[in-house]
């Protein structure tokens, strides 16, 4: 018992990736290979990898963002209803001034960042409640939506298709293989490599027990293993396709991201806020400043992610983005995040959202309707989370739990575990 | 007293939980119509002792067996024990804040008459019981409208309304000023002659020593013994040696302050009500800190004196409306926390749960919460600095902890309280102000911080503390500023300090300089 425990921290705690992220790994593991047997090998197939990625990535996309703010204390209702709005403001002007799709890029980044700084003032500064705010928003940019297009739809150019159903181009030599991607893969391996050396650096200078080297091996092999394979599925993919631009967005955001939540002052903040907001302030964080720039985010991303769609479904139209907040919002609690705020990780985010996405794409393969792919995704969510609550109750290891800490820390407030953990008298016992 | 019949009898109670033996081969015994006190350091196991006894930790889930009258009982939940009569009121009241006191006293426990609640009866009853407890309030008053000390009455008068045989009270003065305290030990005196025992969980040991006639004391989980008051005499100390298993000869630190000169200085600081904006929570207040020195702040609840500290501390309390501050001479302007902490001030809050920690931190992160840039370059946290600033803590103040991943639920309140100080110490501060730093910490964690507190002044830095224990402030300050109503009322030199004198400043308004 206490040997597997042992070998299980050994393998997934002490390096600089998140602790134990085990389980939910283990899960989407669990899940695709049951995909792929009901589906006889659909699954993991060059072509479905593809648009799995490119059907998913602007989900995902948005998924960071709600974990920030999620974190943070909040929630965001009105990101479905931002990407629509973004995306017809988008197709708009390159339809009606002939702007060049980078501009309009840019112009679509630019009204995110605008509608998120409007929200922001209103759940920071004037402090309204994130739901009531973005309740607002949804509706508001829903209307903006069908207001602007006329509640039509409107084709996007050729070149900003790029962002969403481009891929990377075939150059070099032919050999058999997308030559960009196999590079792509190779790089993702040498950077597995490298954090593994540095945290095993970081260890040593902590003074910490450094675990053997074959821990380290096996945590470099596997992941290696993992990447060298979907390489090869996804260079090997009919010709004129490989991997995503936008799963390629998507990675450098997750990279991004997930670097500023665990390794900056700011992304401490966050944490800092949504765990006791109070303490934040009289440690000196900016309290209004983190909210703002968190909602603000949110919305930015969710311009992207609005863009990145609309480019992949070559037009914009009046339903775009219905009921994406609610995938991006399941996807972050099913990753490990606290409701009260404070937990939750980038990577765990992602590998709750590959969950989803996964069961959706499997489902579909098997030709499961959307109808019955809704309940068991709705399921799924439940048995979940009350898995996880279930566990942490009873003073189990949590898969949510373990998976919803930021950098390596130790199981928070597990009901009486320990003695007693002091006799706080309370300071004002009854609300004053 | 001691032929009085046994009325509880807990013996060899063991519970386990994973990797801790909370309590271990535990026994106490409670004669009928006596206050049996529970006396322990924090983690002793006094309070897991209370939830296996009222059925917390149900029957089956620890060792050994509970008698109780005269016969062995197997509780399987706390509404069994509270249909034995056994009642544990805990230090944080259950009480619903919007409802009124009727409703609170009533709650699951509703008069019914053809299957709705009769409110009539209710209000009969209500008034019964709190004219036991000697509650004079209309019971159609709502919890939040009124204080600690009559929501503890209420607490008290709705185990009344379930015909309570035993009353558990933990940490019952806790929250409560002298007057209320006083009240409540009164009113416990009198539940015994009238029958109703008590057992009594207590950090404060003068009031034990007052009003117990039994006390069994823990240490570790073990029971150490258990003393007869009135047959053995016992006092404090004989309390703490037993709670300890050593003799503290001084419950303060020898010290030679080394008082420099005065570098802070705050004039005419007034405050108003954050809400009722046109109420003065601190008036014209003036005060000085010299370098190495240990300024006091007396006064009782609701002074005004947190309000003060949080004010001067970037304004986190209240609206500013008057008063400027001065350090090194110059004149500071500080509109926030972080102002207040770049101009080197740190604020230590009294409700360290909830104002000084964020509880899902762990120790490393709480540690350099208040000052991240001494561990990160353009904004990019070093693990590896941060990992040392905080073990360096860790040793140095002994927190008793493995590492510095443990996360802060899992200290004591002693421990949690180093952390939060860490969290001050790291920001490298002048002036440190300290709010209640020894509340609800053990005796021995109380000694450590006072050697910290003394090691900081003689860092040439300036400590306010802020305490409602009086001995606390005339055994550890060399300097006490007495406050009543939002002003300062006295500025008292060590020498002269003694409690009748400081509670004389502490409540009235005239203001007397030290002769």
């Amino acid at each position: 018992m206490s040997k597997i425990k042992d070998l299980q921290k050994s393998l997934f705690a002490g390096t600089t990736s998140n602790a134990r992220q085990f389980g939910m790994i283990f899960a989407l593991v669990a899940i695709v290979l049951l995909f792929q047997i009901l589906t006889n090998g659909l699954t993991l197939n060059s072509g479905n990898l593809i648009s799995l990625v490119s059907q998913y990535s602007y989900i995902l996309i948005l998924a960071i963002g709600m974990l920030m703010v999620i974190v943070a204390g909040h929630i965001d209702l009105s990101v479905g209803s931002i990407a629509a709005f973004v995306g017809i403001v988008v197709a708009r002007v390159m339809q009606d001034w002939n702007v060049p799709w980078f501009v309009a890029i840019l112009i679509g980044l630019g009204v995110g960042a605008l509608i998120g700084a409007w929200q922001g003032f209103w759940v920071a500064y004037v402090g309204v409640p994130a739901f009531i705010v973005t309740l607002a928003g949804m509706m508001l940019f829903r209307g903006g939506n069908q207001f602007i297009g006329n509640a039509d739809t409107i084709p996007v150019p050729q070149g900003f298709k790029v962002i969403g159903a481009g891929f990377l181009p075939e150059v070099g030599p032919d050999t058999g293989y997308n030559n960009l991607t196999l590079l792509l893969g190779l790089l993702v391996c040498v950077a597995v490599v490298v954090r593994e050396w540095k945290a095993r650096k970081t260890r040593r200078e902590m003074d910490a027990d450094v675990a053997p080297m074959w821990i380290s091996l096996i945590r470099v092999a596997v992941p290696i293993a993992v990447v060298l394979y979907a390489t090869l599925r996804f260079a090997g993919g009919r010709v004129g396709t490989s991997f995503p631009i936008s799963g390629i967005i998507l990675g450098v955001l997750v990279v991004i991201y997930a670097f500023i939540t665990r390794n900056t002052a700011g992304g401490r903040h966050i944490y800092a806020v949504g765990g006791n907001a109070r303490a934040a302030e009289l440690s000196g964080v900016k309290l209004k400043r983190v909210n703002f720039l968190v909602i603000m985010n949110m919305s930015i991303l969710a311009a992207l992610a609005g863009m990145i769609f609309v480019a992949r479904s070559a037009a914009s139209g009046p339903q775009d983005g219905l009921g994406w907040e609610l995938d991006a919002i399941a996807a972050v609690f099913i990753g490990g995040a606290a409701v009260s705020g404070g937990l939750g990780t980038v990577s765990g985010s992602i590998v709750g959202g590959l969950v989803m996405a996964v069961l959706n794409n499997g489902l579909q393969l098997m030709g499961v309707g959307s109808d019955r792919v809704q309940i068991i995704k709705g399921l799924v969510l439940l048995l979940a989370v009350a898995f996880d609550v279930y566990n942490k109750n009873r003073g189990r290891f949590s898969i949510i739990g373990s998976v919803s800490r930021p950098f390596r820390r130790e199981a928070p407030a597990v009901p009486a575990p320990r003695v007693e953990t002091g006799q706080e008298p309370a300071k004002t016992p009854v609300a004053r | 007293m001691s032929d009085a019949p046994v009325l509880l009898e807990m013996r060899s109670i063991t519970k386990e939980f994973p990797g801790v033996k909370a309590l271990s081969d535990v026994n106490l015994r409670v004669r009928r119509g006596e206050i049996h006190a529970i006396c322990g350091e924090n983690g002793a196991g006094k309070s897991t002792l209370m939830k296996v006894l009222s059925g917390v930790y149900p029957h089956g889930t620890y060792f050994g067996d509970i008698v109780y009258q005269g016969a062995e009982s197997r509780f399987s939940d706390i509404r069994a024990s509270e249909q034995a009569g056994i009642v544990i009121i805990h230090q944080e009241l259950a009480l619903v804040p919007g409802m009124s006191i009727t409703e609170n006293i009533f709650l699951g426990n509703e008069p019914r008459r053809y299957g709705a609640i009769d409110w009539k009866a209710a209000h009969r009853q209500a008034l019964e019981l709190m004219a036991r407890v000697g509650l004079r309030e209309d019971p159609d008053t709502l919890i939040k409208d009124i204080g600690v000390g009559k929501q503890q009455l209420v607490e008290i008068a709705k185990a009344f309304a379930k015909d309570v045989k035993l009353l558990i009270l933990d940490e019952p003065t806790a929250a409560l000023n002298e007057d209320d305290s006083q009240h409540l030990l009164d009113l416990l005196r009198g539940f015994k002659e009238r029958g109703i025992t008590s057992i009594m969980i207590s950090h404060k040991l003068n009031e034990i020593a007052q009003v117990a006639d039994a006390i069994t004391i823990l240490r570790d989980g073990h029971t150490i013994e258990t003393l007869d008051v009135k047959a053995q005499g016992v006092d404090e100390d004989r309390i703490v040696r037993g709670m300890v298993g050593r003799e503290l000869h001084s419950r303060f630190p020898d010290h030679t302050p080394k008082i420099g000169e005065v570098f802070f200085e705050v004039r005419d600081w007034t405050v108003r009500h954050p809400i009722s904006t046109d109420r003065m929570v601190v008036k014209g207040s003036n005060f000085t800190v010299r370098r190495g020195e240990i300024v006091g702040f007396a006064g009782l609840m609701g002074a005004g004196r947190t309000e003060l500290a949080m004010s001067v501390f970037g304004r986190s309390y209240g609206v500013y409306q008057s008063g400027r501050i001065f350090k090194d001479g110059r004149e500071i302007v500080l509109r926030s926390v972080s102002d207040a902490i770049a101009n080197g001030l740190a604020y230590v809050s009294e409700d360290r749960k909830s104002l000084g920690l964020n509880l899902l931190d762990d120790i490393k992160t709480s540690v350099v919460a208040a000052k991240l840039s001494k561990v990160a370059t353009h904004g990019v946290l070093d693990q590896v600095r941060e990992y040392r600033a905080a073990e360096q803590y860790r040793t140095s103040l002994r927190v008793k902890a493995p590492t510095v991943d443990e996360g802060v639920t899992k200290l004591s309140g002693g421990n949690q309280q180093k952390v939060v100080l860490a969290k001050w110490m790291f920001t490298d501060p002048d002036l440190l102000i300290l709010d209640e730093p020894t509340r609800g910490i053990d005796v021995g964690a109380k000694y450590e911080i006072y050697n910290i507190i003394q090691q900081l002044a003689d860092q040439g830095k300036g400590v306010i503390v802020i305490s409602s224990e009086l001995p606390e402030l005339i055994g550890l300050c060399d300097r006490i500023y007495t406050v009543f109503e939002g002003t300062i009322t006295g500025d008292i030199e060590r020498r002269d300090a003694d409690p009748e004198l400081l509670m004389k400043q502490m409540t009235s308004a005239k203001k007397a300089q030290t002769p």
